[in-house]
């Protein structure tokens, strides 16, 4: 088991042009019953030692997308190879690949040693192979001292790091994670979710994860792909994902937005002009690539990224004017909800830098909003 | 005064509300409700299994006489106004001595066993193939396998005459289709019993085996394909084990009453299949011996139930010992 940190190299092989990828998923279709498309044409290249999340709604096909590499469902079309080797028809038993289930499925019959050494005892390893290799992993989740214990009389925390030492000690390739972190309490999951991290880095197995917690996602993973109704609308690093939605659907899903809906008029540079009736004057962005006049766009805002102004700007540019709504006071920031003069609500966070103030305003209060030509996104409308 | 009256009176009214409603609470929450609600189950116990128990007991210990009842008192007051107590053990030497008893108690266990066996080996994958049913499919199977308790049994038994017999169906069938030449004797021997008692028996296999395999949790089958398991290995490693509850329960839900059943190696059996139901059938209506009959029933009783108390008593300790 290789217990060195990972190349901090391969973490950004998806950036290399020339990375052969360790899984990579081509047109998977999966039709349940007749018409009902659970996936639909997704495609995907993971690399070796990535952490890699699918996140998504209930029933965005996540879990059978997830499922399908573990070989317990059949896809209806399209193909998956591991390391160049197609194991699309290959059964479950005979895969590269372990699952962590979601409810764990620890064999209530056996004990916490035993549990652990089930997958090793398929392989026909000697007796003291599987003792030592059991013994390493249950110290690798600090359960050593519960061995002899059954599924019934431990935590659920603890049935956790069982399930995680089961999964591991038979050195997949490729290790799924359905929801690992769902059954646990708020606390528990947040300090999961680094000791998850760490592990994967020590062990340096690939990891693909599937989560409903755009939280748990965003922190754990080097990639995510950001499904819904059984397509993937976005793969991207955290932070790309955040700050470069794809799409209205991903902009709206991770974190909060304000979605103002206009056309472009004309373009300033690198910038584009969009025209709308959301806002109070026009609103001018950076834009990589030229727009049509008159194409239909939609420019996603941050609340974060939204500042009080003074006045209007005087160039009549991003801003819009309105009144404070509702005060959300979260500790570190506080949340406004604006209604605008045109009709909208825009939610706008702001910092408390001081202690006793819970920011300058209050309700009814008079507010101009403005923002930078870089913090909102042009998306299709 | 009057006002004074009326109140004493709400009073009254209201204090004997008070000491109904708490009469109504000690009844349903308090010491004598609870009592209540155990002693009910425990006197039914007591006076329709133990007692009649007991009787049989003591009629086991007594001596045959031509009286009525056929067996001579325990109790007996003597001559000189000294109560005697009568205890005879002689049938239960009798019982160890004749052969005959020897070999129908063995015989009767391995009747009951082989048949255990059989009603395992068929009735495990039914209830397999019930519980992987499709749900809506589930209830409709399961009713097939009840269906057979809407005749008596007692006919069902005889329907197998009609079936087994020399010019029965099953000949009839099997000369008609050339496979044999003449009647083949299926009935009044051994293998006949068998089957009665596998017929019969079977659902009480069937149903515990199903409640537990439907509660299995399928999950676990696919984390053992997950971990390498080939699906036959994944049967007997998890499959199994985890419907062993319902094996056992299925099995001396079989085992128990076969050992002591007579209407079908009475109906269905030869006289080579001599079982102890039957012994005592006979020992009790041909023989008329009392004392002797009630000590075949006492010994049987012993037979079944000491070795499943030690076995209930294992299974204990393991648990115990595994929460330890």
């Amino acid at each position: 088991m290789p217990q060195t940190r990972p190349d901090p190299g391969v973490l950004d092989a998806w950036q290399d042009p020339d990375a052969r990828p360790f899984l990579e998923i081509r047109k998977v279709t999966k039709i349940f019953g007749d018409r009902t498309y659970a996936v639909d044409d997704v495609s995907l290249e993971v690399f070796q030692g990535e952490f890699f999340s699918l996140l998504g709604a209930s029933g965005c096909g996540k879990s059978t997308l997830l499922r399908m590499l573990a070989g317990l469902e059949r896809s209806t079309q399209g193909q998956i190879l591991i390391e160049g080797q197609d194991i699309t028809r290959m059964p479950p038993y005979e895969r590269p690949v372990n699952m962590m289930f979601q409810s764990y499925a620890l064999f209530p019959h056996m004990t916490v040693e035993q549990n652990v050494a089930f997958g090793l005892k398929q392989e026909r390893l000697s007796a003291q192979a599987i003792r030592t290799r059991v013994g390493e992993m249950l110290e690798l989740v600090h359960m050593s001292e519960h061995a002899r214990r059954r599924p019934e009389q431990l935590s659920g925390g603890q049935r956790q790091r069982v399930a995680l030492a089961r999964s591991l000690a038979k050195q997949p390739k490729l290790l799924l994670l359905d929801e690992p972190l769902a059954a646990l309490d708020r606390k528990l999951r947040e300090r999961t979710q680094f000791e998850l991290v760490n592990i994967q880095e020590r062990v340096g197995t690939t990891f693909i994860m599937v989560t409903h917690d755009q939280e748990e996602a965003m922190t754990m993973s080097s990639r995510l792909a950001v499904m819904d109704a059984g397509r993937i609308m976005q793969i991207g690093t955290p932070s790309e994902i955040y700050e470069y939605p794809g799409n209205r659907f991903v902009a709206e899903f991770i974190g909060a937005v304000n979605l103002f809906e206009g056309r472009i008029v004309g373009s300033d540079g690198d910038r584009v002009i969009i025209q709308t009736d959301a806002a109070a004057g026009d609103i001018v962005l950076y834009h990589a690539h030229p727009l049509a006049i008159g194409t239909p766009v939609a420019v996603a805002l941050r609340p974060e990224k939204l500042r009080i102004l003074d006045g209007p700007p005087g160039d009549d540019r991003n801003w819009v004017r309105g009144k404070v709504r509702e005060i959300g006071y979260l500790g570190d920031v506080s949340v406004y909800h604006v209604g605008t003069e045109q009709g909208m609500t825009i939610q706008v966070q702001v910092t408390n830098r001081a202690r006793r103030t819970a920011g300058p305003l209050t309700w009814d209060d008079t507010v101009h909003l403005g923002w930078d030509s870089e913090a909102g996104v042009v998306l299709p409308a | 005064m009057k006002a004074g009256r009326e109140a004493a009176a709400q009073i009254g009214a209201s204090s004997i509300k008070l000491r109904f409603d708490r009469g109504v609470k000690s009844l349903t929450q308090g010491r004598l409700g609870r009592l209540l609600v155990i002693a009910l189950p425990y006197s039914w116990l007591l006076l329709f299994l133990l007692l009649p128990i007991l009787i049989v007991l003591k009629i086991s210990l007594g001596e045959t006489a031509l009286a009525s009842p056929p067996y001579a008192p325990m109790l007996q007051w003597a001559e000189d106004r000294t109560l005697s107590i009568q205890v005879h053990f002689g049938n239960y030497a009798f019982l160890w001595q004749d052969p005959l008893y020897v070999s129908a108690y063995l015989n009767s266990l391995k009747v009951a066993a082989v048949s255990t066996v059989l009603c395992l080996l068929i009735g495990y994958p039914m209830a397999y193939g019930i519980a992987r049913a499709p749900a809506g499919w589930r209830i409709v199977l399961l009713m097939l396998v009840i269906l057979p308790f809407w005749t008596s049994f007692l006919i069902r038994v005889y329907a197998w005459i009609g079936l087994l017999q020399g010019n029965g169906l099953v000949n009839h069938l099997l000369l008609s289709m050339g496979l044999i030449d003449q009647p083949l004797a299926l009935l009044h021997t051994n293998f006949a019993v068998y089957l009665g008692i596998v017929y019969s028996y079977l659902p009480f296999m069937v149903l515990p085996l199903y409640a537990t395999l439907v509660r299995m949790d399928l999950t676990l089958l696919e984390a053992a394909a997950d971990l390498g398991c080939h699906p036959w290995k994944a049967f007997v490693t998890v499959t199994l084990p985890l419907s062993m509850p319902g094996i056992i329960a299925g099995s001396l839900l079989v085992f128990i009453p076969a050992v002591g059943e007579f209407v079908i190696p009475d109906l269905l059996g030869g006289p080579d299949s001599l079982m102890i139901g039957k012994v005592l059938w006979t020992e009790f209506f041909s023989n008329r011996d009392w004392p002797v009959a009630a000590a075949v029933a006492v010994a049987m009783l012993l037979l079944i139930l000491v070795p499943l108390l030690l076995f209930q008593r294992i299974g204990e300790r393991e648990t115990t010992r595994d929460q330890g």
